[in-house]
């Protein structure tokens, strides 16, 4: 298909400005000006129509495909939050008006749309206080690093080291190692979780916390997890839950409950807002009471009278980690989706979901081999150890499903397991899609056996087939070249 | 139950047939650390969120009329990229992965970061990062990757919102900032340059600046390369649809806030940071990367590339902890360019400029009223000077109808009585008009 | 594929000592674990390093590894060629795909270094 730029026609109009009905008073200085336009494609509003629309058919979504990709958490995001989403009240709203004295007045809507939320993750995580700030989840992360350090810093300490399980997605390391960290690995035990007794020789007073996604990337709760808190805090150091796998115990299990310091929830996973093709996600960071200083600025409090404010003065804050609240259109389009499941809603998600992971698990257990066989929670790792016989991949395996008609798993991702396919099927699908999948994979290891060749050569299904990515790294080509 | 799929027939029958019973899934959760009942109310129907929400809307104010900016600005946003953006196959997906079912994602993201190199004339972009502010960040710490180098001059003129983000990242790292004070409204040359030295990674400037004024900075870019150091220049993309660009400045990392591009306001996000360089730092730049390549039968593709930088690959040594970009953000600046081409931008742009020069014109012409920057040339944003209290009088405006503009005495000390005003295509002549006598009858 | 001239690191590096002139490169079984290699991250010459200072990188499409210095000294050479071809590390990881020479102040012993022999076993125990 073609670029844009190469169906561009010198001349050619698409959306027209409108026109100026002032006279025009002072010209900029013609040195400080370009001396030609940039080179964009020239296009009618149909060229562009037809041009997004085409893209729109190459790709998979949840609307269009299963899309089990494992740590992504892909359920369905409801339409009704996009068109609240789109209400003027809400996209139309400058973020500095309420920092204009009397504009905090007119902009209640959206400040109590953010106060609460705050309330009902505080509810569900069991946390004591929420920043609703980070953009992302790894931007909460880094959030979350930047207040243990506050914390150590504040009671005088300097610790260098912060823990990560070896099975931690690559974000932990490196949100730590970003905020000025070492960082150790903490290696998994024969049952797939992370070892208690390494952990135990691990800590030391250099040690500033933990970090860990419960149930991990295998979507294997750790029985010890309390145990592992105490540890920590013996140690003196914070213990934070990476909430990547939150939906696997919402509604069932609290991290503050269970001992954690410090929660960031990817609202784009566990709250069903559109994950966009790689983003905009949101990051809140939860924190215990004594943690709660240093959340960054600004933060929306109620005042006796019952409107909302933000609050500026916090003096052990740790000051500003995004522009302005957060992404607020994210944060609302889940206060949507957490006001429709409501509790009875919120109560049935982990059980709904780790059903569906473990029907998947159970019915290819006999077909793929499975590293770690206890019940999962809301994903499951296969590896295609036993494809290998046939001198496949787990690369191949996944290339087939696109030829059935589904999204490949996670591939390649946790690390730990050779050849690992990660299924998350998640709570809003039906058992007869999970059967249709089941099925497809199922005639997939039929097929490794009979004919493998053809799920090499696969996909045959779609518009190119498997991308030489060795020549798009030697041959850098990024951009598309311009004309003369 | 909304949003979840199986009855409670279909659950029974499912656990029956994989032989386990509920309490099995949970197995390994220890019974204590389950949580009674959660105390949130119970779920509601589309029909009422609808009505709530409408009601939550309904106590924010859009009715206002906008001359704020401070790097966020209320332009005119085409219908056809809700329509198109809107697309479900766009907006359900997730990071292109798999690039056999993912093209429409990954050549968009191939044609949005063409765009930036030539909306700023560099030579190579990235999907995107978060925003304005931390795509800034991101830069300065590039720079520091670069160079090897730990000194940063980061002039006062450039966007306090994003001053305040680089401060609080990094407390942690061992950075020597040297902040140097604007020079009558401009990035300040004598300071920058007495302190630049063989330990300065970058300086960093901004153009349009936060007070709207514009400058060329190849005279900057010619002393820093001297020093073997880097010019980081962020930028307001739609003004690059009339203004000297970065690249042609000499810039080494350009960063902005896309948010002008098509995107909503939305009291603060999403938005849109977008981030280019010159081809030999490419390797060192943070984010996703889409690149063009071709499957066995020689058809074009793209896949995400230069994976090796990032943080799924290399951990604790990545060049970015940033796993996401803000995708769908950077799908709606890529259709707000195509929908207007060279033309549409310039024009776009120039409007904005105009209706600012009226303004302008229309407002140091109330008594008491002056210009706070001598003789500077401005884009679309000017700062005033009135008779008292910037902050009382915008108050004021407020109820009588107008968003004024931004009171500068909460970034800056000396201050107290200066304004802010930013103007886009969408003001009027009338608005303009309305704003002058309003603010004529509060001085 | 472990010839029994050079000497080893746990690292994967092997060195071919040439007097005080080390030749180093990474081993076939690193390239193996690599896949493709797109680019090569070479250290600056006269850069004087300690044992085990990370010098480099290697990179495939998919995958990045550091490269570790198995000796101490000055960097004398670099391999310029790997800059457009970083598939010599593929095709010829012992010969034409060496990374740098190094002014070495020490042997193998000095290093602890791991003979063809010694290596075999420590790639037949990982």
């Amino acid at each position: 298909m073609k670029l844009l730029f190469e169906k561009s026609v010198p001349g050619r109009r698409g959306v027209r400005p409108c026109r100026s009905d002032v006279p025009t008073s002072i010209h900029i200085n013609e040195r400080l000006l370009r001396p030609k336009p940039p080179q964009l494609p020239e296009l009618s509003e149909l060229d562009v129509v037809r041009h997004f629309t085409e893209l729109s058919r190459r790709n998979f979504g949840v609307d269009t495909n299963f899309y089990p990709l494992g740590s992504c958490t892909m359920k369905y995001n409801p339409k009704v939050s996009e068109i609240i989403g789109g209400y003027p009240g809400f996209a139309d709203l400058h973020p500095l008006l309420p920092q204009l004295r009397m504009g905090g007045i007119l902009t209640q809507g959206a400040l109590q749309v953010l106060y609460e939320t705050d309330l009902l993750l505080r509810e569900i995580t069991g946390m004591a206080a929420f920043t609703m700030q980070p953009l992302a989840g790894a931007h909460g992360e880094l959030t979350g690093v930047m207040i243990i350090s506050a914390y150590h810093r504040d009671r005088g300490s300097r610790r260098t080291t912060l823990l990560i399980p070896d099975s931690a997605h690559g974000t932990n390391p490196a949100s730590a190692s970003i905020a000025g960290y070492q960082v150790q690995a903490v290696p998994s035990d024969a049952t797939g979780v992370m070892d208690v007794q390494a952990l135990r020789r691990m800590l030391n007073d250099q040690v500033a916390g933990l970090m860990l996604t419960c149930p991990n990337t295998l979507g294997l709760f750790n029985p010890h997890i309390k145990e592992i808190c105490r540890l920590v805090h013996e140690a003196d150091g914070l213990v934070y839950y990476d909430g990547a796998n939150l939906n696997a115990i919402t509604g069932m299990v609290r991290p503050g409950d269970i001992g954690f310091d410090i929660v960031h929830i990817n609202l784009h996973k566990t709250f069903a807002t559109p994950h966009g093709g790689g983003g905009p996600g949101a990051g809140p960071v939860g924190v215990v009471e004594r943690l709660a200083d240093y959340l960054p600025v600004s933060l929306v409090v109620k005042r006796d009278d019952g409107t909302f404010a933000l609050e500026y003065d916090r003096p052990k804050s740790i000051g500003y980690v995004a522009p302005f609240y957060g992404n607020f259109g994210v944060i609302l389009r889940a206060y949507v989706y957490i006001r429709m499941l409501g509790r009875e809603g919120l109560e049935r998600v982990a059980a709904n979901a780790v059903l569906n992971a473990n029907y998947v698990k159970e019915k290819l257990k006999g077909h793929y081999d499975l590293p770690f066989a206890q019940a999962c929670k809301h994903e499951c790792v296969f590896s295609a150890r036993r494809q290998m016989e046939q001198h496949l991949h787990a690369i191949d395996i996944a290339k087939a499903l696109i030829d059935a008609g589904f999204h490949p798993p996670t591939v390649y991702f946790p690390t730990i397991v050779k050849e690992s396919l990660m299924i998350e099927p998640t709570e809003t699908e039906s058992r007869e899609t999970l059967d249709g999948f089941i099925e497809a994979m199922i005639e997939i290891a039929r097929r490794a056996q009979t004919d493998p060749d053809s799920l090499r050569s696969a996909p045959r299904t779609t518009p190119v087939g498997r991308l030489d990515e060795t020549a798009a790294a030697r041959q850098i080509n990024v951009a598309f070249p311009e004309v003369g | 139950m909304p949003f979840i799929a199986n009855t409670d027939q279909q659950r029974q029958q499912m656990l029956r047939e994989i032989g386990l019973r509920p309490e099995d899934l949970f197995a390994d959760i220890p019974p204590e650390l389950r949580c009674g009942r959660l105390n949130i109310p119970e779920g509601i129907s589309e029909q009422e969120v609808r009505r709530q929400l409408t009601e939550l809307a309904g106590k924010n104010s859009t009715e206002l009329v906008c001359f704020l900016g401070g790097g966020f600005y209320d332009h005119f946003i085409p219908a056809a990229i809700d329509a198109l953006a809107g697309r479900s196959e766009f907006y359900t997906a997730y990071t292109p992965y798999q690039p056999e079912i993912s093209q429409g994602t990954l050549q968009a993201i191939y044609e949005y970061q063409t765009m930036i190199c030539r909306l700023t004339q560099m030579e190579a972009a990235n999907a995107s990062l978060y925003d304005g502010g931390t795509a800034l960040y991101e830069a300065m710490t590039m720079a520091l990757r670069i160079t090897g180098r730990n000194k940063i001059i980061l002039d006062d003129s450039v966007n306090p919102i994003y001053r305040v983000i680089i401060e609080s990242y990094s407390r942690n790292l061992r950075i020597e900032f040297v902040p140097t004070r604007n020079d009558d409204g401009l990035a300040n040359r004598c300071e920058i340059l007495e302190n630049l030295d063989a330990q300065t990674a970058a300086v960093i400037v901004q153009n349009p600046n936060f007070f709207g004024c514009v400058d060329d900075y190849r005279d900057l870019s010619v002393a820093v390369h001297e020093k073997g150091a880097l010019l980081i220049v962020s930028c307001y993309p739609l003004a690059l649809g009339i203004l000297k660009t970065p690249g042609a400045m000499g810039a080494d990392i350009v960063t902005g806030e896309g948010q002008s591009l098509g995107l909503p306001l939305s009291f603060g996000g999403p938005y849109l940071g977008f981030m280019a360089t010159r081809r030999q730092y490419i390797r060192k730049m943070p984010g996703r990367i889409a690149g063009q390549t071709t499957d066995a039968e020689g058809r074009r593709g793209f896949v995400l590339t230069l994976q090796a930088r990032e943080q799924h690959i290399r951990r604790d040594k990545a060049t970015s902890n940033i796993c996401t970009n803000e995708s769908l953000c950077a799908l709606r600046a890529l259709i707000y360019l195509s929908l207007l081409g060279p033309t549409g931008l310039q024009e776009v742009a120039q409007r904005c400029a105009d209706k600012a020069s009226y303004a302008y014109q229309r407002l140091t012409a109330l008594p008491r009223v002056t210009s706070r920057f001598h003789r500077k040339w401005f884009f679309n944003e000017f700062v005033l000077d009135l008779p008292g209290p910037a902050a009382d009088v915008i108050a004021r405006l407020v109820e009588k109808g107008f968003a004024a503009g931004f009171p500068l005495s909460r970034y800056y000390e000396d201050m107290d009585r200066s304004i802010l005003i930013a103007v886009t295509e969408k003001r009027t002549k009338q608005e303009i008009g309305m704003l002058a006598e309003a603010l004529e009858a509060q001085l | 594929m472990i010839p029994s001239d050079l000497w080893y690191t746990k690292e994967h590096e092997w060195v071919r000592f040439d007097g005080q002139s080390a030749t180093m490169g990474i081993t076939h079984h690193a390239q193996e674990q690599l896949g493709e290699i797109t680019f090569v991250e070479l250290p600056a010459p006269a850069r004087r390093i300690k044992a085990m200072d990370p010098i480099g990188s290697v990179e495939s499409s998919k995958a990045a590894s550091e490269v570790y210095s198995p000796v101490a000294g000055e960097i004398t050479e670099v391999n310029g060629r790997l800059e457009s071809e970083p598939e010599l590390i593929n095709q010829s990881c012992y010969q034409d795909g060496w990374l740098c020479k190094i002014q070495a102040q020490g042997g193998p012993e000095t290093f602890g270094l791991m003979n063809a022999g010694q290596y075999e076993q420590y790639l037949q125990e990982q």
